[in-house]
């Protein structure tokens, strides 16, 4: 697999870049109170969901995390739309009636975030099922962080998936804090790739870079296609903003915080790419400027779009 | 016609939808070389093979949500759950994802998917195989359920929940598997969320589900010999329930008694009650009464005593008829 193409370089740059600038964007109108309910933004944890999805096709499943605005944006989610369920508007992808925690995208396999940590790990393992059963090459991926590897959804989705051979990679975003908690408290274990052992499931532990990801995720997504069975990638990332936006992170301390700013996946990347002339300081510039302008787009939008009336909250619960 | 036992029965409606729509398949624990744990599905394995009747690590919370993920990608998953009990292991997949999956995306997806698991006292199991919880179920949106009481009920009624789009809680009784009723030959469905007026009467309506339904109707024969006529209505569907066919029944007898085989605090009888309170009471001839378990675990050595039966409605029922408002 190796290196990704000059093209694929930074194509990858700008769905980080993307990914970075909405979510900070959604942390302005969040404190604005324009959206509502919880916000779990991902920022300093973009190389994975970048890297994974780098391989992936709109036909491949993708199942996601309260924290999953990064998979569904790296994944090809159409920007309006979800910035309208953000601010719970009609037009938004679930009709504005679920917000950040249920973003969902049928038409590009993104079977949802998830409110409950690790429910969706079992649920993307039954994509990879349906893909298996229909004999389709369709791949899956359960993200998760290493919280998540605490519940049992995430032991008996393994165990199955690596009993059938199912064409899934399981991504873990290990940022070290499952919500409040460090790693110490609730792992015996300091990478979750240990885990995996017991189920004969092969796995890796990578850093939070997104060069590194984006090899890795290739050898597990191929494996995955060719009927070899699951993988399991540990990304070891970084969380900057706390379990939600507004928690004080008062369990933490402000030079772990400051550390793991320090390790910034996008500044590195863009380093990079600067250092082996992929791109110039203008063509930075450029990308950064359009994607401002894209995302004001979005949000012009979903301020504009009516809300769902309250005549419609009965509808759709039965087919 | 044909005579057949409801665990047969079950295992026919199987076997046809599957024959009908290869997207439809069996997952749970023990269904595939065991045959399942009650004989549900015997022979399917063999029919079908591994890929269809899918043997699963004991493991209901996985292999439940594994069944989600795989209806929103277009199949049709049946999942057995071994004892009612076990769903307790599984409501995060039941009640947060799957009751959830289509109106909280919007539409977007659907999840065709029955999860049939049995219910209730019979084998002395104890308190943790004997629970009939139906109205856990009944009060999450976004899930249908479902209840037998018979082998051409539980045939016609599992094979349209196959077909609906819609997750449904399908609830079999442990007791009943053994029955043996008439069937026809050829195809047929029974629609779900009708109700079936299973004998006609003119003093009281009993409005049951599942095994209660036949104890009710033996209680019916106990009361013709005193003179009472009794109309027994099966709900056949908890949720959503045919209010219609109840209102019909008590507009015409004036009197209602609710009765089920789970304990009766809290029981989908006391929705009823509280329906027909709320908009029909001026019906009523007299105060409603509740038939359902006593309010603690399930007996194993007290069994027989636990479980409700012919005797308990037949009770309520003469309590019902001695009042008057």
């Amino acid at each position: 697999m190796g290196k990704p193409s000059k093209e694929k370089m930074i194509e990858m740059y700008r769905a980080m870049v993307k990914i970075r600038k909405t979510e900070q964007k959604l942390m302005e109108v969040f404190s604005n109170g324009e959206i509502l309910g919880f916000l779990h933004v991902s920022i300093g944890q973009e190389a994975a969901p970048v890297g994974i999805c780098s391989h992936l096709t709109e036909a491949d499943y993708i199942a996601t995390t309260h924290r999953g605005h990064g998979h569904a944006i790296a994944k090809g989610i159409d920007l309006k739309m979800a910035m309208a369920e953000l601010f719970g508007k009609k037009a938004g992808y679930c009709l504005g009636r679920s917000g950040s925690m249920h973003l969902a995208d049928k038409s590009r396999g993104i079977m949802g975030a998830n409110g409950i940590v690790g429910a969706g790990i079992p649920i993307a393992t039954g994509a990879a099922f349906a893909a298996k059963y229909k004999k389709t090459d369709q791949v899956a991926v359960a993200t998760f962080g290493e919280g998540a590897t605490g519940e049992g959804a995430f032991h008996e989705a393994l165990n199955f998936a690596a009993i059938k051979k199912l064409p899934i990679v399981y991504l873990c975003e290990n940022n070290g804090w499952a919500e409040f908690s460090p790693m110490s408290i609730h792992a015996p274990v300091q990478s979750v790739t240990k885990r995996a052992l017991a189920y004969d499931i092969p796995a890796v532990s990578v850093a939070n870079d997104v060069l590194e990801i984006y090899e890795e995720a290739g050898k597990a997504v191929e494996r995955a296609r060719k009927g070899e069975g699951p993988t399991l990638i540990e990304v070891r990332s970084e969380r900057w903003y706390g379990h939600y936006v507004g928690d004080a992170q008062k369990y933490r301390g402000k030079e772990n915080v400051a550390q793991a700013m320090a390790k910034d996946c996008l500044l590195n990347f863009e380093k990079g790419l600067l250092e082996s002339k992929v791109l110039k300081k203008q063509d930075i510039e450029k990308i950064n400027t359009d994607l401002d302008a894209e995302i004001e787009e979005a949000v012009r939008f979903a301020r504009e779009c009516p809300y769902p009336e309250v005549s419609e909250m009965m509808e759709g619960l039965y087919l | 016609m044909k005579d057949i036992r409801y665990i047969f029965a079950i295992k026919e409606a199987m076997e046809e939808e599957m024959d009908r729509d290869e997207n439809v398949f069996l997952i749970g624990e023990d269904v595939g070389l065991a045959g399942g744990s009650f004989g549900a599905s015997k022979g399917l394995y063999e029919k079908f093979g591994p890929d269809r009747i899918v043997d699963t690590p004991i493991s209901e919370l996985g292999f439940t949500s594994l069944a989600a993920g795989a209806a929103s990608c277009g199949l049709r998953p049946i999942v057995e759950i071994m004892f009612m009990d076990f769903v307790t292991c599984c409501m995060d997949s039941i009640v947060n994802q799957i009751a959830k999956m289509r109106y909280m995306f919007g539409n977007q997806y659907t999840v065709p998917i029955v999860i049939r698991m049995p219910e209730g006292g019979g084998l002395n199991a104890g308190p943790q195989h004997s629970q009939c919880l139906e109205a856990w179920f009944a009060h999450v949106p976004g899930l249908k359920v479902v209840m037998a009481a018979n082998p051409y009920d539980v045939k016609g009624l599992l094979k349209s929940a196959i077909r609906d789009e819609n997750p449904v809680i399908f609830i079999e009784n442990k007791t009943l598997h053994a029955m043996k009723g008439s069937i026809p030959e050829e195809e047929y469905l029974i629609p779900i969320g009708k109700a079936d007026v299973k004998r006609e009467g003119t003093d009281v309506t009993v409005v049951s589900a599942s095994r209660l339904v036949n104890e009710s109707l033996k209680a019916a024969d106990l009361l013709s010999k005193e003179g009472i006529s009794v109309e027994v209505v099966d709900l056949r569907t908890i949720q959503p329930w045919d209010r219609e066919t109840v209102f019909t029944s008590i507009a015409k007898t004036h009197r209602l008694v609710v009765a089920h085989e789970a304990v009766k605090q809290f029981g989908f009888g006391a929705e009823i009650a509280a329906a027909v309170a709320e908009e029909i009471l001026d019906e009523l001839d007299a105060p409603i009464m509740r038939v359902g378990a006593p309010f603690v675990p399930a007996s194993y050595s007290l069994e027989k005593y636990y479980v409700p039966g012919a005797e308990d409605v037949k009770k309520a029922v003469l309590a019902t008829m001695e009042r008057t408002f």
